[in-house]
């Protein structure tokens, strides 16, 4: 298994068939009573998190912990990063404690590169600026394979503000490399239009998409970007490309609901329709600990001298 | 697949090449040892009333469900069967170039007043047993725990043993004894061999 | 009692005198004092050029940030000549955006007193087209003009106003002298950090499209003609952009440009490690616009190669992608880039590439006595290169005091070993001499 996990491009479709494999054992794990195995005692997982992200980091703890691995938290409010010191000095300090594997998470798209220069430990991409989101579209596979026998012409749609989007792009190349079919919907000024070198079809008309599903995955759309001009108003934005409870009529029985969190109720997603049995949001968030499990496991119990 | 518990062969991964040297038990002996097993269970447990079997993924399992399949014939008593993958509990993670593969571990059942019969293929070692009773361990707290296993191998580097042996076998450290099931492999046997080494 | 020099068999590369031939050349004091095969003189030092050297007049660079007076964590005027003078040049042209910025006579003087002082390198000051840079008020341009200044810009700041950048063409016509404009539109830009593109997008970085810097050069073309002006435009990076300098020569506008090194040679997609010495403004753009940019090296579209020398302090480099400044390093490269990227391929003669490097430089900033000819009686600015070395940028220390070099670990093929400044060697057997 690689090394860091940088880009969700970096592993094969066997890499991504084993990581997934190797989650539904931790997914059981997580059944247990003792949900706690001591593979990786031991090590030590430092959660480097400069985006405060209360849900992703609680994950990575809690999938570092059972895998009975010591956690340390470094986070925007309090500790050194907030008071400026350099990311190369942080990262220095690290590999000074020994840390065996670092998830950062950075509003720079780049920075677990540019960390993965100056430590000796694994680095796992949490989640950098706008460029990826790899653990994410990894859970989200998951979650989509608990529903689906194969990924194999599965259709899958990304809604929503693409361009900002690290998800959207870990979750297309993802998808892409199991075989999937993508389309990405939005509006023009939020789909770069070199989108479609990603292996993905572009369509600003949710409507006509919806039909023809297997999942619809929303993003989160946030109020700045309406500040920043890239569409008119909410309402414009949730009229057109919103997940109203007649668009989910729309789409086949089968077809699932999926959104990375957090949600804007009411803007991309309507409130009951994010509560639907159709909508896994939950599952998506329980997965994460399992997949995240998988990768600490794959990458760290491994002989890299 | 290889089924030894020696610390630095990857369990589960099929060896690249396997030289056949000899073949220890055939299908008709192992069925034997799997009806005499059964009936030795039966006896020292007096009974089947509070006996569960949990067999070590891979293959432990299918012998453990052979052995409840023989006690219900002779008892007329389902045994709860579960299988148990260890590999979250080998001392050896983090020694080789990609870490060990991962089966299912699935009991469904409470231990808490029963007494565990372990079922694997090949006691070597021991590393797996004792990693297995961690493992079980963490599920619950069983009465005792038995362990039933086709081969004994010798070359024990933990106080560990078996309570139930179908075969004992004498065999050389560097060699490698592979339990083959027809659930799993297509025939039943037992053979032992040496692996081949690819060119580095 | 006289310093003489001969340089024996040397391949004299002279696109002012169409000299392209292997001779012999004779320096005395600060002078040429003879060219032709078969020189000899008394008590002369010999510089056997048999090897296959190439001697050429010295480099002219129109464009580097020498960082002094304000930043001299980054370079010094010393430092940044010797490092000109190790990459073969012995003029260049210093950037205004320093601390305090040079919009006056007293900061360009001060510039030519640290230069004087160094030695190593002819040092040039460039003026601020505005005060503080600001893109508002004009500066005091015949005060500068009078203490030596040929070329004003605001570079790294583009002159954003139409009408600011029509009075500073008007203006200074009177003094002939060059506005040389950084061309980037600030409201497409906001925020960028690389090219916009397939990579931009891949990368989730935000993109500077091309269009930012080609609408600025319509603009200022237009203006040109308008005024009579001459406008330069300094490290183009777009294809529209050359299209449309080609078209403005054409019409006999009087527009001049360069490109650097690492533009003739990097591309957009190179930044998919996120590599922060690749980090430059203009950013690095497709291939597209590299095939438009070499194409115009070659033909004359653009004038000149200039470094856009960017030295910056390793704990800024050091940073994530979007917190390092932009910026490459480039005097004690560019030579071998070109002779590497464009001379080696057969994009460009070299006798046209010392053309860029060093005649058109010199012709355009008004520095006669640089860029050659070399011939009896000249200056003798000059350089020996040799063609055929092998060398890993990186390997051995810079003699900038920075070290982001875009070509870090890169092996090009071409290096400087003798730099003559006005009779002196500033370089020797590869080494400066102070």
């Amino acid at each position: 298994m690689i090394k860091h996990l940088l880009s969700i491009t970096q592993l094969s479709r066997e890499d991504v068939g084993r990581i997934l494999d190797t989650a539904e054992s931790f997914r059981e794990v997580g059944t247990r009573v003792i949900k706690k195995v001591p593979a990786l005692r031991g090590r030590t997982v430092v959660n480097l998190f400069y985006e405060n992200s209360t849900r992703t980091r609680i994950s990575f703890e809690l999938a570092a912990k059972r895998l009975s691995a010591d956690v340390i938290n470094f986070s925007t409010s309090g500790s050194s990063v907030s008071k400026g010191e350099s990311l190369k000095d942080t990262a220095l300090t690290l590999q000074a404690m020994g840390a065996d594997a670092i998830v950062i998470r950075h509003s720079s798209s780049g920075a677990p590169y540019t960390l993965s220069h100056w430590v000796s430990a694994s680095v796992l991409n949490a989640g950098d600026g706008t460029h990826e989101h790899p653990t994410q579209a990894l859970l989200d596979l998951f979650t989509i394979r608990e529903h689906f026998p194969s990924f194999e012409g599965l259709r899958l749609a990304i809604v929503g503000d693409i361009r900002h989007s690290r998800v959207a792009r870990s979750l297309t190349f993802g998808m892409a490399k199991m075989g999937g079919e993508v389309t990405l919907v939005g509006p023009p000024t939020l789909i770069p239009p070199e989108a479609t070198a990603w292996g993905a079809g572009v369509s600003h008309d949710l409507d006509a998409v919806l039909p023809k599903l297997d999942v619809c995955y929303m993003l989160r759309v946030q109020r700045e970007r309406q500040r920043q001009q890239f569409f008119p108003s909410v309402r414009e934005y949730s009229r057109l490309w919103g997940l109203s409870r007649t668009r989910v009529d729309a789409l086949p029985d089968t077809a699932v609901i999926m959104h990375p969190g957090p949600m804007n109720r009411g803007v991309e997603i309507a409130s009951d329709v994010a509560d639907l049995p159709r909508a896994v949001i939950t599952d998506q968030v329980t997965n994460g600990i399992a997949v995240r499990m998988s990768l600490l496991y794959l990458m760290l119990g491994v002989d890299r001298a | 697949m290889a089924s030894n518990d020696a610390p630095r062969e990857p369990r589960g991964v099929s060896v690249s090449g396997f030289a056949e040297r000899a073949r220890l038990l055939e299908a008709p002996e192992i069925r034997r040892s799997v009806t005499r097993i059964a009936h030795e269970i039966l006896e020292k447990n007096k009974g089947a009333a509070r006996v569960v079997l949990v067999g070590i993924a891979a293959r432990g399992d299918d012998l453990a469900r052979r052995l409840a399949s023989e006690i219900e014939q002779i008892e007329g008593v389902r045994v709860p069967v579960g299988v148990l993958d260890i590999t979250f509990y080998r001392d050896d993670i983090g020694m080789r170039a990609e870490a060990p593969e991962v089966h299912e571990t699935r009991i469904g059942f409470d231990f808490t007043d029963s007494t565990v019969v372990l079922v694997d293929d090949v006691l070597f070692t021991g590393r797996t047993i004792r990693a297995a009773m961690d493992a079980l361990v963490d599920f619950g707290r069983p009465e005792s725990i038995q362990l039933a296993v086709l081969v004994d191998r010798g070359h024990r580097e933990l106080p560990i043993r078996a309570d139930y042996v179908g075969k004992n076998v004498p065999t050389r450290r560097d060699e490698e004894v592979q339990v083959r099931l027809a659930e799993v492999d297509g025939e039943d046997a037992v053979v032992v061999g040496e692996k081949e080494r690819e060119p580095a | 009692m006289p310093n003489r020099v001969l340089f024996r068999g040397v391949r004299l590369v002279d696109p002012a005198s169409g000299h392209d031939a292997i001779t012999d050349v004779l320096i005395e004091d600060e002078q040429v004092m003879a060219v032709g095969n078969g020189t000899t003189a008394a008590k002369a030092h010999v510089v056997d050029g048999g090897g296959g050297l190439i001697m050429a007049p010295g480099l002219v660079d129109l464009h580097a940030h020498l960082r002094e007076p304000g930043f001299e964590h980054k370079e010094t005027i010393e430092t940044g000549a010797r490092a000109a003078a190790a990459g073969g040049y012995t003029a260049v042209c210093a950037m205004p955006n320093t601390e305090p910025v040079a919009d006056n006579a007293a900061v360009v003087m001060e510039v030519r007193n640290l230069a004087d002082k160094a030695g190593l390198c002819g040092v040039l000051p460039a003026g601020a087209i505005t005060r503080g840079l600001a893109g508002e008020a004009l500066t005091d341009i015949a005060e500068m003009w009078e203490a030596g200044v040929r070329l004003f810009t605001d570079d790294h700041n583009c002159v954003q106003s139409s009408r600011v950048m029509r009075l500073a063409l008007e203006y200074a016509r009177a003094f002939d002298v060059v506005i040389s404009q950084h061309a980037q539109d600030a409201a497409l830009t906001e925020g960028w950090q690389i090219h916009e593109g397939y990579y931009s997008a891949l990368l989730g970085l935000t993109g500077a499209p091309a269009e930012a810097e080609s609408i600025v050069v319509g603009r200022d073309i237009a203006l040109a003609r308008l005024t009579g002006g001459r406008l330069h435009i300094t490290h183009t990076s777009a294809a529209l952009s050359v299209e449309q300098i080609r078209s403005a020569k054409t019409r006999g506008l009087r527009v001049t440009a360069d490109v650097t090194p690492h533009h003739l040679s990097l591309l957009d997609e190179d930044l998919v490690s996120y590599d922060t010495y690749l980090r430059v403004n203009p950013p690095l753009r497709s291939a597209e616009d590299r095939q438009a940019l070499r194409e115009g090296a070659a033909d004359g579209t653009l004038d000149a190669v200039a470094t856009d020398h960017a030295p910056h302090a390793a704990e800024d480099k050091d940073q994530e992608f979007d917190q390092a400044p932009p910026g490459t390093t480039g005097l004690e490269t560019a030579l071998a880039v070109v002779l590497t990227e464009l001379v080696g391929p057969g994009l460009i003669s070299l006798s046209d590439a010392v053309a860029r490097m060093s005649t058109r430089p010199a012709e355009i900033l008004g520095l006669g006595e640089h860029g050659g000819p070399i011939a009896p009686g000249r200056p003798a600015n000059l350089v020996v290169f040799d063609p055929e070395a092998d060398w890993v940028v990186g390997e051995r220390p810079f003699h900038s005091m920075a070290r982001n070099s875009a070509f870090t670990g890169r092996k090009l093929r071409g290096r400087v070993i003798h730099t003559m400044l006005l009779g002196t060697f500033t370089v020797r057997e590869g080494e400066p001499t102070r």
